[in-house]
């Protein structure tokens, strides 16, 4: 008989069922004294997303000094002081290369999302998030929401080489993606499934109707290929099926305004401006269930951002600023380091904003924020720098800053997949192959 | 026994240019002819060698055009478009490679169904729609299978079979029994055919060869479809799919007939235009900025001209004018609209839209390379960049790929370069060639780039850089020269220009990358591109008239065939 406590059910295995939708509703989940529960009895699901920053941290500014719970807060994590009890500070966590050359900005960034540090963009296996979405992400509108910031099109989430995951990267164009056409307000009065609605289901249905005797016909590159427009196109159905049901009820929901044209560049003051909209629009979309699973990218992992009238950008600042000697540190960079920081207090501050059961929607979401490399001057993947904020429904503990010695970084994306219910034992290769979880975390 | 599969490579007349530690980390490929005596290009093509039967997804630029054919121009998409994606260096390649977002089907369902509903609608219905029901409201099963056979022959670019056919006649019919009118069911059968893989996949299939028992061909439908969007970038038209029912391009007149019909049509413009938009990487401009503090003149108009000037001296040098390639680097005649005339510091008197125009014979200026498409696209944001402007122009046409710089370098020198006052590009990048970890690859890219320093990040013409004048000189391949002009000369004359021109517009074509054995191939285009005196037009001639073009072997993964014949014998359903 297995044993049945909060431990097994995160691991993802109860009695063989997996962990997903269907799990049924267990106090021991509400390890909080039930504070998972919606005021309208239903239960609060749980969130995960992922915030990059990039080019890095100015260690000095950004890492506490101390291990544990009573550190001081460093200068650069300032912003997010408010948050501390909701924080998990992780630093001296490398990327281990094995010898895999390293593709300034990328291979780190990769090297912590996939387990699998790699000299390109290739990626050798899914992003965690796309993992994770495969368990949390099941019955929502969208299996989960990409944005940019910063203008650039971009998107580190992968389902597997050469697929990303697109960004939006308007907030008008966000907004009416997911409260424009197909948006069902969870607290109308009334509801009328459309009979259009389940005409398109039967389309859909038709369109995969030979799917068996498709796949026979393909070489196994292409099968792969097919294998994820038929996941697609269930993903759709999926949408409509939820459609034809009256939405759950969301408290304190309010239908978001359209948001006004704004210039999409990456002038930083825009960029800020870009962000904090987006993060509202999406902390919305997550409260009424729209998805789960979101990455956001703040900025591109060689920064594009730039201050109005500088011929630099974060980037070139990272390699052509020189030290100031007094500082010990590039002025200039460290600005822009301070001011991604300002940015996720905004992103949090979205979350953190909608009330959600007893507490806020931040409680019931797991974000995980890092960059790309610690030093961009040297773009160095070892310590880079990353956090872990939020409750997750009780499943993460936080409130401390935690050293890694030059652990693998991989321990930490193992421990959050383990908190999301990923059944996964270990994860990377190599140097960076971990069974270790981090205790500090998922209890 | 195991077999070995011998690479063919020609160290006679193809050698890797030795370009020092950096290449050769690299690992790229440069064409050029060797010593004072090239050997002769082969004139006959060698024997095919066949390649995987291929699944590439449109393009976004496909899609649009087939849309426009199969229903008309002005027909709305209302979906947006996930970025291509890019292998090897080319869109092309990658539209074999990757899979569909549920983002890009969600978005492909949102134009699916706005392209329906304009269709069947009442306003537009008799314009699209083959037959009128006999009522509105009982259905017509005739009239519904006759639609669905005419835009399923035009959509999946093949004859539905009677499952698929009745499939959709059955969405039609089930679609009118729940929302009440004909013409709705018609809409979401229509949607479904939108939706489907078949439309959204170019999904190649194979036949038994009856000329060479025991090998397999693409089947006429698939030929056509290579064809058709290698040489007009859209689906194949009414009289392209009446010949592949017939087998005509099974034959070598049938064939020639069809490409020097396509050749002659107004669309062979459009497919070039694709091709060096994906070519010269214009996708670049979707996350292009400037800053406008700096770049004043530089504006979302500008961004968008500045393409469409060069893409307009592409075609019509080469197409219209049927010119030789290499022109396109020294052309003095170019493309001028208002938006532009700012940036270039020129009276343009239309209005609106486009004036030819030419760079003076005294000017900085001349060819594409001095176009603010190609400056602008690969410098920064606030500044020019000579190694950025030096990389593209190796990768996009000499073929090289530069690697990115090493990850751990000191660059405390280049700082002090930097922040010198009165400091030049040339001033800084100096330092980098004094350091042996940077220089391999600096070496490739700066001594090409520096020679562009008198174009500003945006691609305006500037004497001076912070106050100092401004040192041109610079080398390509051994050559030396100075300024933008003499670069456009020695490109014209680099022999690798050329060979590179015919590997991208073969791997375009044909969607992937050239395996090693199939460079003697390459190399008898090469000749051919050569004896045409380097059109464009003759060279894709040669390519849609060569047996290589068509043929196929299953690759060692692709399991069963995907072959009509096999599904039917099954008795498999469609």
């Amino acid at each position: 008989m297995t044993q049945l406590n909060r431990r097994t059910i995160l691991r993802g295995m109860v009695n063989g069922a997996k962990v997903g939708m269907a799990l049924p509703f267990l106090d021991i989940f509400l390890d909080v004294n039930g504070e998972a529960l919606a005021a309208t009895g239903q239960r609060l699901p749980v969130r995960f997303g992922t915030w990059i920053w990039g080019c890095g941290f100015i260690p000095e500014r950004w890492i506490p000094t101390a291990e544990g719970s009573g550190y001081t807060m460093p200068p650069d994590l300032e912003p997010l002081a408010a948050y501390r009890d909701q924080m998990a500070i992780f630093s001296g966590f490398d990327v281990k290369l094995d010898g895999v050359a390293n593709k300034p900005h990328m291979t780190g960034n990769l090297g912590l999302r996939t387990g699998i540090p790699v000299p390109t963009e290739t990626v050798r296996a899914p992003t965690f998030d796309v993992l994770i979405g495969e368990v949390i992400g099941q019955g929502s509108r969208f299996r989960s929401i990409e944005l940019s910031a910063s203008g650039i099109e971009r998107s580190y989430s992968f389902r597997g080489a050469g697929s990303p995951n697109p960004s939006e990267v308007s907030p008008v164009a966000l907004y009416q993606r997911i409260f424009g056409e197909g948006f069902q307000d969870p607290n109308a009065a009334s509801f009328t499934p459309d009979p259009r609605t389940m005409v398109r289901r039967s389309v859909l249905s038709a369109v995969t109707d030979d799917r068996q005797r498709l796949m026979r016909t393909l070489g196994a590159a292409d099968r792969q290929r097919m294998d994820e427009y038929f996941t697609s196109v269930r993903q759709l159905e999926q949408q409509l099926e939820l459609q034809l049901q009256p939405p759950a009820k969301v408290e304190n929901f309010t239908m978001p305004q359209a948001p006004a044209e704004t210039v999409v560049d990456a002038d930083v003051e825009h960029v800020m401006v870009n962000h904090k909209i987006m993060a509202g629009l999406l902390a919305q979309a997550l409260a009424c269930n729209q998805t789960r699973v979101f990455n956001m990218l703040f900025s591109d992992t060689a920064s594009n951002l730039r201050r109005s009238a500088s011929s630099d950008t974060h980037h070139t600042l990272t390699h052509e600023e020189p030290v100031n000697p007094k500082l010990g540190y590039q002025e200039q960079v460290a600005w822009f380091a301070a001011k991604s920081m300002v940015a996720c207090r905004d992103f949090v501050d979205a979350l953190a904003g909608i009330k959600e059961g007893a507490g806020t929607l931040l409680d019931n979401t797991l974000l995980f924020a890092h960059s790309d490399c610690s030093i961009a001057k040297s773009h160095a993947v070892e310590g880079i720098p990353m956090m872990v904020i939020g409750k997750a429904g009780g499943r993460v503990r936080t409130g401390y800053h935690k050293a890694g010695r030059a652990d693998a970084a991989s321990r930490v994306g193992l421990s959050i997949q383990q908190a999301m219910g990923v059944q996964v034992e270990k994860w990377g290769t190599g140097s960076m192959d971990t069974n270790r979880t981090v205790t500090e975390l998922v209890a | 026994m195991s077999v070995m599969i011998a690479r063919t490579f020609k160290p006679s007349t193809l050698r890797r240019i030795g370009l020092g530690l950096c290449l050769a980390l690299a690992g790229g490929i440069g064409w050029a002819q060797q010593g004072a005596q090239p050997e002769p290009a082969a004139v006959v093509e060698p024997k095919p060698l066949g390649g995987p039967l291929l699944m590439r997804r449109l393009t976004e630029s496909q899609y649009r055009a087939t849309i426009a054919d199969v229903f008309a121009p002005d027909v709305a998409i209302a979906g947006r478009f996930e970025r291509g994606l890019r292998e090897d260096g080319l869109i092309a390649v990658g539209t074999s490679h990757g899979s569909m977002s549920a983002f890009s089907l969600e978005q492909y369902d949102v134009s699916a169904r706005g392209i329906a509903a304009e269709v069947t609608g009442e306003k537009r219905r008799a314009q699209f729609v083959p037959c009128q029901p006999k009522s509105e409201s009982t259905f017509d099963k005739a009239c519904a299978t006759r639609f669905v056979t005419d835009y399923g022959l035009k959509l999946f670019r093949r004859p539905l079979s009677p499952q698929e056919r009745d499939r959709f006649v059955q969405v039609a019919q089930a679609a009118q029994a729940k929302l009440g009118t004909f013409h709705q069911g018609l809409e979401y059968a229509l949607i479904g055919m939108l939706d489907s893989p078949h439309f959204l996949l170019r999904m190649e299939r194979a036949e038994p060869d009856p000329q060479q028992p025991g090998t397999m061909r693409l089947d006429g439908w698939s030929k056509a479809v290579r064809l058709s969007y290698f040489l007009t970038n859209t689906t194949p038209d009414a009289e392209l799919l009446r010949a592949a029912a017939h087998g005509e391009l099974h034959s070598e007149q049938g064939l020639a007939r069809q490409v020097d019909r396509l050749l002659a049509s107004p669309r062979l413009a459009s497919s070039v235009r694709a091709f060096f938009w994906d070519m010269f990487q214009f996708d670049g401009f979707n996350d292009l900025f400037k800053d406008p503090a700096i770049y004043p003149a530089y504006t979302t108009a500008v961004a968008r001209d500045a393409q469409e000037q060069t893409l307009r001296t592409v075609v019509s040098l080469l197409v219209t004018q049927q010119g030789d390639y290499r022109d396109l680097f020294t052309t003095r005649e170019t493309w001028l609209s208002r938006p532009l005339g700012i940036l270039y510091r020129v009276p343009v008197a239309t209005r609106n839209g486009w004036e030819r125009g030419e760079y003076p014979a005294n000017s900085a200026r001349a060819g594409i390379l001095t176009d603010v498409s190609m400056l602008a696209l690969h410098s920064h944001p606030g500044r020019s960049s000579p190694t950025l402007r030096g990389k593209s122009l190796r990768e996009i046409f000499l073929c090289e790929k530069v690697p990115d710089p090493p990850a751990n370098v000191n660059f405390s020198i280049v700082q002090d370069a930097v922040n010198r006052p009165g400091s030049t590009a040339r001033l800084r990048l100096a330092e980098h060639n004094d350091n042996p970890v940077c220089a391999g690859c600096h070496k490739l890219t700066d001594p090409i780039g520096l020679t562009l320093e008198n174009f500003d990040g945006a691609g305006s013409f500037r004497a001076k850089e912070n106050g100092a004048e401004l040192d041109l000189s610079g080398s390509l391949d051994g050559k030396d020269f100075s300024g933008a002009t003499g670069l456009g000369q020695a490109m014209h004359d680099n022999p690798s220009v050329t060979g590179c021109l015919t590997e991208k517009l073969y791997r375009s074509a044909i969607g992937r990358d050239i395996a090693g054995n199939e460079e003697p191939f390459v190399e008898y285009l090469m000749g051919r591109f050569e004896a045409e005196s380097f059109r464009v037009p003759a060279l894709m001639r040669a390519i849609a008239l060569s047996k290589t073009f068509y043929a196929v072997s299953p690759a060692l993964d692709q399991g069963p065939q995907r072959t009509a014949a096999a599904a039917a014998k099954k008795g498999n359903r469609s």
